[in-house]
């Protein structure tokens, strides 16, 4: 049987010697290669909060399958993962944290703000909820949607890993310092400014 | 039944000036076939012993009410003075397959209601989010903190005279849309 | 009716401690303390554990701070509002018409169960009816809706307890299902389906062929989970006996839904205390015996196997007519009408901007989510927004259980108890 030849056959390099190289090497430039394994071994980390989790899990799952991507590998501790999908509305109570966890993972990192209350608080404009996640750490892609629907997450993703693979991120990046140029707020909310109390009429 | 009907007599003597129906010796109401109770917070552990007494085995539900831009309500009970903060209290019975709903005037400055938490500990968790959410104090809860706002966390949300905390959105006017 | 009494209730003195108490009550402060008191810790071998916010195993993002000797847990205390939304101030600036679209985000599991409580009061304050057919639509979507959460449940379930493949199962039977709300709400969860007056939209062509082939492909695939969890004895192991709760402590922390069935006593708002047309098909409330994780399991298991039984009924029985009522006050004209009239378009233009204005009165409503009650309660002050909404959410009370089912447990079995007692956070925190 014939076989084709492949990148590493040692058969091959066995059988035709020093010619054999021509087809078993490929040449690159290393930042080249960088961004492509980095795109391609891109493991999230849990950071379910609320219904988007429940889609970026569907997700995960059998009919949608991200392991086609090598993205399935949920990882349980920030220091493994690579990505963070903002899967859901960000509570003041809960900034601290996310802030946290982004802190806690190993760069290169990237975000995925994932629905419309991550990206910019959604229909809860309210005392209650961040106004975007992108005010507490930095955001490279933003899934539109209320809950964004498994499909658009994997679009998301497949533009994060061309993202990353053109560098357009890396460079982004450098402007505001990976992250660290973004200053979080911990101040409390106070109901300094009462709202004006109108005298209901009827009419 | 005897008991209830004894203390029956003695609270409506302290609410003298009440003449309309009552039940389990505090005024009662209807609002769309369901029973309303008017305790006074003064009468609110006598009302709910007196409940559970009756087979209203489980505290279904405790929160608050800020009446501040609405203080005109109809439909309290003739004679009931109302106040700014209200506590809503909902108890079923399982046998009768009844529900009853207590609305307590707590007050205006600084709302007060006894605790229910020797009688039903599930209300625990419900009586810290009024507090949290409203100011209500509930004295006798043996964990009086703020349950779903951070610790450091200023004022009460769900009062009327606390901003929603809208931040206005911005389109950007190079678009032409505004 | 009977609901258990003549069991024993069991003693419920254990809910009631005050200073022996399994739960935890601890602020912050007090627990850091706690944790750098090092001599303490010396003596007893006491420690204070931090679970969450972000843990794999806390269904989002539930926290839990726990007292621990060794590994056994001896108080606990479930800390929440990382998920606070202030959907209830919302609320009071959103007409009755958008707030089913707030409280659909509460229970995002089972999303349908919060629209329909929220509608019920809006339509008990209006004192209006809902035509038949609109009434049958709610219950086949609730009752659908209630066969995927707990399809979610299942994967979830499985998942806490290291059956990995238990949870793809139950997310791929669960897209059967979303597949169908897709098809008649336009959307997979969020739906702002069940509306004030009656539902957004008729079912479409094709509806009865689709749950036809659900109710095809869902039950031989309850009898897989059986055989790979319900025979499965590693899985027993880590569920039976585990997390024991008698009626009279279920009933004391106004427990509901399947954490009080799972004790043997027989509630649930469909039977008892009929809403919609629940009195008109034919079900069994499934009831537990230990009041254990493997009863809460299997109650969720046999529910999924009701539930199909009436949708089965609904089936047959579904009435023809209007899907929502033909009330001028709450229901927009139709499309067509809008291009020929002009009072039709004031008519359509008056009920999406200001919306209709609600009688003045306060009202509780409660329906029988997958999780337990779910009441809402609206106090209106005769305008177009609800004067203050509240939605009693029955995994907020629900998770006062944690600390009396968790005491003296190993820590692997707090995870078991976790996921059965099954609490949606957003839900819990709204």
């Amino acid at each position: 049987m014939a076989r084709i030849p492949l990148l590493g056959d040692t058969n091959n390099i066995a059988s035709d010697g020093l010619e054999g190289l021509e087809h078993n090497f490929v040449t690159a430039r290393i930042e080249d290669l960088v961004k492509w394994s980095r795109a391609r071994s891109c493991w999230p980390a849990t950071f379910g909060l609320a219904c988007c989790a429940i889609e970026m899990m569907a997700t995960g799952a059998a009919h949608y399958d991200l392991a086609r991507y090598g993205m399935e590998v949920f990882r349980a501790s920030p220091r493994q993962a690579d990505l963070m999908i903002v899967a859901g509305r960000v509570s003041q109570k809960m900034a601290p944290i996310l802030r946290q966890i982004y802190d806690q993972m190993m760069e290169p990192k990237w975000v995925i703000s994932m629905g419309v209350c991550a990206s910019s608080g959604g229909m809860f404009n309210n005392y209650a909820i961040v106004q975007g996640v992108d005010q507490i750490v930095p955001v490279d892609v933003y899934a539109p949607g209320c809950p964004p629907g498994p499909e658009t997450l994997m679009h998301s993703i497949l533009t994060l890993h061309d993202n990353i693979q053109s560098g357009e991120l890396t460079r982004r990046r450098e402007l505001n310092q990976g992250g660290a140029a973004i200053d979080l707020d911990l101040s409390p909310m106070s109901a300094e400014t009462p709202v004006e109390i109108v005298e209901k009429t009827t009419s | 039944m005897t008991e209830t009907e004894e203390s029956n007599e003695e609270v409506e003597e302290k609410t003298e000036e009440y003449s309309g129906p009552t039940s389990y010796g505090v005024p009662v109401t209807e609002s769309h076939d369901q029973v309303v109770l008017h305790p006074a917070p003064t009468q609110l552990l006598e009302t709910v012993t007196l409940l559970k007494e009756d087979g209203f085995c489980m505290a279904i539900d405790v929160t608050a009410v800020d009446y501040l831009t609405h203080p005109g309500r109809k439909d309290l009970p003739a004679g009931l003075n109302p106040e700014r903060f209200e506590v809503v209290v909902s108890l079923i019975n399982h046998d009768q397959g009844k529900r009853v709903r207590l609305r307590v005037q707590a007050g205006t400055d600084n709302p007060t209601v006894p605790s229910l938490f020797d009688l039903f500990p599930g209300t625990e968790a419900m009586e810290r989010e009024a507090w949290d959410l409203f100011g209500v104090v509930f004295e006798g809860h043996p964990d009086h903190s703020r349950i779903l706002l951070p610790d450091n966390w200023e004022g009460h949300p769900l009062r009327k005279d606390h901003e929603v905390g809208r931040i206005p959105v911005q389109f950007s006017p190079e678009v032409g849309r505004h | 009716m009977t609901n258990g009494k003549e069991l024993l209730l069991g003693e419920p003195e254990r809910v009631f401690r005050r200073e022996e108490s399994p739960v935890l009550r601890l602020n912050e402060e007090e627990a850091n303390a706690a944790i750098d008191d090092t001599d303490a810790l010396d003596d007893d071998h006491r420690m204070i554990l931090n679970m969450g916010p972000s843990h794999p195993s806390t269904h989002g993002v539930l926290r839990l701070m726990l007292e621990m000797e060794g590994e056994t847990i001896l108080r606990s205390k479930p800390v929440i509002g990382y998920l606070h939304t202030g959907m209830e101030k919302t609320a009071e600036g959103l007409s009755y018409l958008q707030g089913a679209t707030n409280v659909t985000r509460m229970d995002y599991a089972a999303p349908l169960f919060s629209e329909l409580a929220f509608s019920l009061t809006v339509e008990k304050l209006l004192n209006i009816d809902v035509p038949p057919r609109a009434t049958w639509i709610r219950m086949l979507m609730c009752e659908l809706n209630r066969v995927s959460s707990h399809l979610l449940f299942q994967a979830t379930n499985g998942m806490d307890l290291g059956a990995v493949s238990m949870m793809i199962y139950g997310w791929r039977e669960r897209e059967e299902v979303l597949r169908f709300f897709e098809k008649v709400t336009g959307l997979r969860m969020n739906h702002n389906y069940i509306r004030p007056g009656g539902v957004a939209a008729d079912l479409p062509d094709g509806w009865r062929e689709d749950v036809k082939k659900l109710l095809e492909i869902i039950p031989p695939r309850l009898e897989e989970y059986d055989i790979l969890q319900t025979g499965q004895p590693i899985f027993r192991e880590r569920l039976q006996g585990v997390g024991v709760m008698n009626p009279a402590e279920a009933l004391a922390l106004s427990a509901t839904g399947p954490i009080l069935r799972s004790t043997g006593y027989a509630w649930d708002l469909r039977r008892h205390m009929p809403y919609l047309a629940y009195d008109e098909v034919d079900f069994d409330v499934v009831v537990g015996t230990y009041g254990d994780c493997f009863d809460r399991f299997a109650i969720r298991l046999n529910e999924i196997r009701e539930s199909l039984k009436i949708i089965e009924q609904i089936l047959e029985l579904m009435p023809e007519g209007d899907y929502r009522i033909q009330n001028k006050k709450v229901t927009p004209p139709p499309r067509a009408r809008i291009d020929e009239s002009m009072e039709a378009l004031i008519h359509h233009f008056k009920i999406f901007t200001e919306g209709f204005h609600v009688p003045e009165g306060e009202v509780y409503v409660a329906v029988e989510s997958p999780r337990g009650e779910l009441g809402c309660y609206i106090v209106s002050d005769g305008g177009p927004n609800p004067y203050r909404m509240h939605i009693r959410g029955p995994s907020f009370v629900n998770l006062q259980t944690l600390p009396h089912l968790m005491e003296g447990g190993l820590i692997a079995d707090g995870v078991a108890v976790i996921s059965s007692v099954d609490p949606i956070m957003g839900e819990v925190d709204r």
